[in-house]
């Protein structure tokens, strides 16, 4: 498929093995941020493809993940009501509160859809009148124009039926947290390519400059994700730190100016908590004043909810690139997607989650080499 | 008297204890009760998915009540003998939204299931029943069209519909029209073909282009219209299988297919894990051999969902002893349902369970079974 078998070439990707194994000559770990690159990287099997001593570990970037569980509890207590359609993403459809996931109140009889973009929900909303729509805005700089944008049009059209509950996130303050943790392991970042999309990157050079960190802002294909591993190793082996990008086919410094204006229309950052983290300060989204109408956390009266999490997950130390899923004793036996105990196994994109969907939980041992060993497939 | 009573009854009990503390973290009772527990109150949507959810649901609720040596092997089919007779036996329910889509209809999709689930074994589809459940308002013409479109797809399978019932529900009860086939076959060559018998060294053969299906529904009930349009590949399999049978055959091989399976719900990654597991063999298959059509992989990519994953309606895999893959691939592609077939991969002695695949650059990936509904992903 044209702009994509071009990004997974196996020969290709041969020769960028072979670079890396010819300009590495220590060891190095390199955090990939995006959930999408982890999904990609276990998917493609690309760490089985890196010379040893590179090591690739998992960020917070995935915006279901740190989602925090009294924000998913409180849009479980809005979608149980009556006179709610609750609208999501699909997949914080399977994403466990306290009491069951969005499936189960589904099941019960709420009204849950999934949508593929915001604005549908303007459409939900004038088909039924008598019903608030409310639409679960999560995600991090990528998601946020396109949830900006419903909450502007609603104002801008007066649809007073919909509303947004609110938990977005942002990147550069989880890198500043990750790198000031006396635990971190972290020698330089794959940045996220499509928030950057989004934002440019020009508010990773100050990070890059201040922890001596390559940043490089790498896509979601396999070639992407070789090729930023290379240009990371090349900074870090010549002991340089500067903020590259490696996905100019698709974004450049300043971002998408448009978007981000929208974006400071309708959001106004400030304090947000991280699920497996903690509070960030200044790590997130929230609506102005303005659109305080179309703010579901003040429209309907969620109670303040307590919530508690298994004390067994590693996920905080997974999403900080501190340990990876198979050093947790749960990982793929007490806690699986049907039964996550934690963060990173709730979505698709979190690390333990890929892990699992890509089958890492049934072999102890690592697959590659017994594989290979038995030759061609067919 | 008494005593008995309480000792059938605790061990439940500590089933219900366990389940309870696993809202917390973990029992110490995990994986020692001797009752299987059925975790879910309600049911959910991703117990009708195929993939794990289902499966459990299958062996903690269903295998339980019904348990026998018949329904034990999982097959998508029961065989058994009637004086002499090798018979294949299956049924299915249809339940698609929308009710007609671009390749096919709810009706014509009820016909081809249950054919070609009594193709997988071998077997020449008789005869079949039909019970619909209606429901209030559903326009009379769109029911004729569904009815006639099963008329036309059962001549071109060479089955009779020989029996039926009809109920109507109130408006709400259902969605339009929920149909159940019941399907009856006769296996009049010497076959043994079940998912149970893969051996090491068979080679893995795919039909056709995956996730054609999966994905004309899918376009159509989200209205996700994509550049050239994506048709159901909805078709009965029964002539493909008898020729492969009769190619075997004539070319005196001794019963070479050992498995065959409709990948439908649950896509081809889920039959692979089936057959891995019953047969207690590894399958390794290559993701540059996979054949999937440009529109359908553009589709999945936007969606964030993996064409091995995807149903099909007129698709089939075959699991071949080695000595034989070719003959009966080449047979294969003088079939208009079978021109596109590829070996993708084979059977192996290592890893029994697993299916395992080499990626398009290089890289090795694990096949789980899917776990409930593939969701579409946020960005």
């Amino acid at each position: 498929m044209k702009y994509l078998d071009e990004y997974r070439d196996g020969r290709v990707a041969r020769k960028i093995v072979d670079e890396i194994r010819h300009v590495q000559t220590k060891p190095w770990v390199i955090m990939e941020v995006c959930g999408g690159q982890t999904h990609s990287i276990v998917k493609n099997g690309i760490d089985y493809l890196l010379p040893e001593g590179v090591e690739l570990v998992h960020g917070p970037g995935c915006p279901v993940c740190v989602t925090p569980l009294e924000m998913i509890d409180k849009a479980h207590a809005i979608a149980r009501r009556p006179d709610v359609i609750f609208c999501s993403f699909g997949d914080m459809l399977r994403v466990p509160g306290s009491d069951g996931d969005l499936f189960t109140i589904k099941s019960e009889g709420g009204d849950i859809r999934v949508v593929y973009s915001p604005l549908d929900c303007l459409k939900i909303a004038r088909a039924n009148p008598d019903k608030q729509i409310v639409f679960f805005a999560i995600g991090f700089e990528t998601t946020a124009p396109a949830n900006a944008m419903l909450a502007w049009r609603a104002k801008q059209e007066g649809v007073a039926n919909v509303s947004l509950l609110v938990s977005h996130v942002l990147v550069p303050p989880a890198l500043d947290a990750i790198l000031q943790s006396p635990q971190n392991r972290v020698q330089g970042f794959l940045g996220p390519g499509h928030v950057c999309a989004v934002m440019g990157y020009e508010e990773y050079e100050p990070i890059s400059a201040r922890f001596r960190v390559p940043i490089v802002v790498t896509g979601f294909e396999p070639l992407d994700i070789l090729q930023g591993t290379l240009m990371t190793i090349r900074q870090l082996e010549t002991e340089r730190a500067e903020v590259e990008n490696e996905y100019s086919r698709v974004l450049n410094r300043e971002g998408n100016k448009a978007a981000q204006a929208l974006i400071s229309q309708v959001f106004e950052v400030g304090d947000r908590k991280w699920r497996g983290i903690g509070s960030i300060p200044r790590s997130g989204y929230h609506l102005r004043e303005e659109f305080r109408a179309h703010d579901a956390e003040r429209l309907f009266d969620v109670a303040r909810i307590d919530t508690r999490e298994p004390e067994i997950c590693i996920s905080g130390q997974i999403l900080r690139g501190i340990k990876k899923p198979k050093d947790c004793p749960a990982f793929g036996t007490l806690c699986t997607p049907q039964r996550p105990l934690g963060a990173t196994m709730v979505s698709a994109e979190g690390a333990c989650a890929a892990y699992y969907a890509y089958g890492r939980h049934l072999n102890k041992e690592e697959v590659d080499v017994p594989v290979r060993s038995l030759g061609g497939a067919a | 008297m008494i005593d008995r009573t309480k000792s059938a009854e605790s061990p439940r009990d500590s089933c219900v204890d366990s389940d309870v503390e696993h809202k917390e973290i973990i029992s110490p009772f995990f994986g020692s009760c001797p009752l299987p527990i059925f975790e879910h109150k309600n049911i959910v949507l991703g117990h009708g998915s195929g993939g794990k959810l289902t499966a459990e649901l299958i062996s903690k609720v269903f295998l339980p009540a019904f348990a026998n040596p018949i329904l034990d092997k999982l097959d998508d089919q029961a065989v058994f003998e009637v004086n002499g007779a090798r018979l294949a036996f299956t049924t299915d329910g249809f339940v698609v939204t929308p009710i007609f889509f671009p390749g096919g209809d709810i009706g014509r999709l009820a016909v081809n299931g249950t054919v070609n689930d009594l193709a997988m074994s071998g077997a020449r589809p008789l005869y079949m029943s039909a019970a619909f459940i209606l429901e209030e308002g559903l326009a009379a013409e769109d029911l004729r069209r569904v009815v006639a479109s099963m008329g036309v797809a059962a001549r071109e399978a060479g089955v009779q519909l020989v029996t039926g019932d009809t109920k109507v529900v109130n408006r709400g009860k259902g969605d339009q029209i929920f149909i159940t086939t019941t399907g009856i076959g006769v296996i009049e060559r010497p076959v043994n073909i079940s998912a149970s018998r893969a051996r090491p060294g068979d080679k893995v053969i795919f039909s056709g282009y995956l996730g054609d299906h999966g994905m004309a529904i899918m376009s159509q009930r989200e209205n996700l219209e994509f550049e050239g349009s994506i048709e159901s590949d909805c078709a009965p399999l029964h002539e493909l299988v008898a020729a492969m049978l009769e190619i075997c055959e004539k070319s005196g091989f001794d019963g070479p297919i050992h498995c065959l399976r409709d990948p439908t719900r649950g896509g081809a990654a889920t039959t692979l894990n089936e057959i891995a597991a019953q047969s207690g063999v590894g399958i390794h298959i290559r993701e540059a051999l996979l054949p999937v059509r440009e529109s359908v992989r553009g589709a999945c990519e936007i969606l964030g969902l993996d064409p091995l994953y995807v149903a099909n309606e007129g698709k089939l895999v075959a699991i071949v002893g080695a000595e034989a893959a070719d003959t009966v691939l080449l047979r294969m592609h003088e079939h208009p349902l079978g021109r596109d077939a590829v070996i993708v991969g084979r059977v192996l002695r290592e890893r029994p369970g697993m299916v395992t695949m080499e990626t398009g650059v290089g890289g090795t990936r694990i096949l789980d079974v899917m776990f409930g509904e593939q969701l579409p992903r946020i960005c």
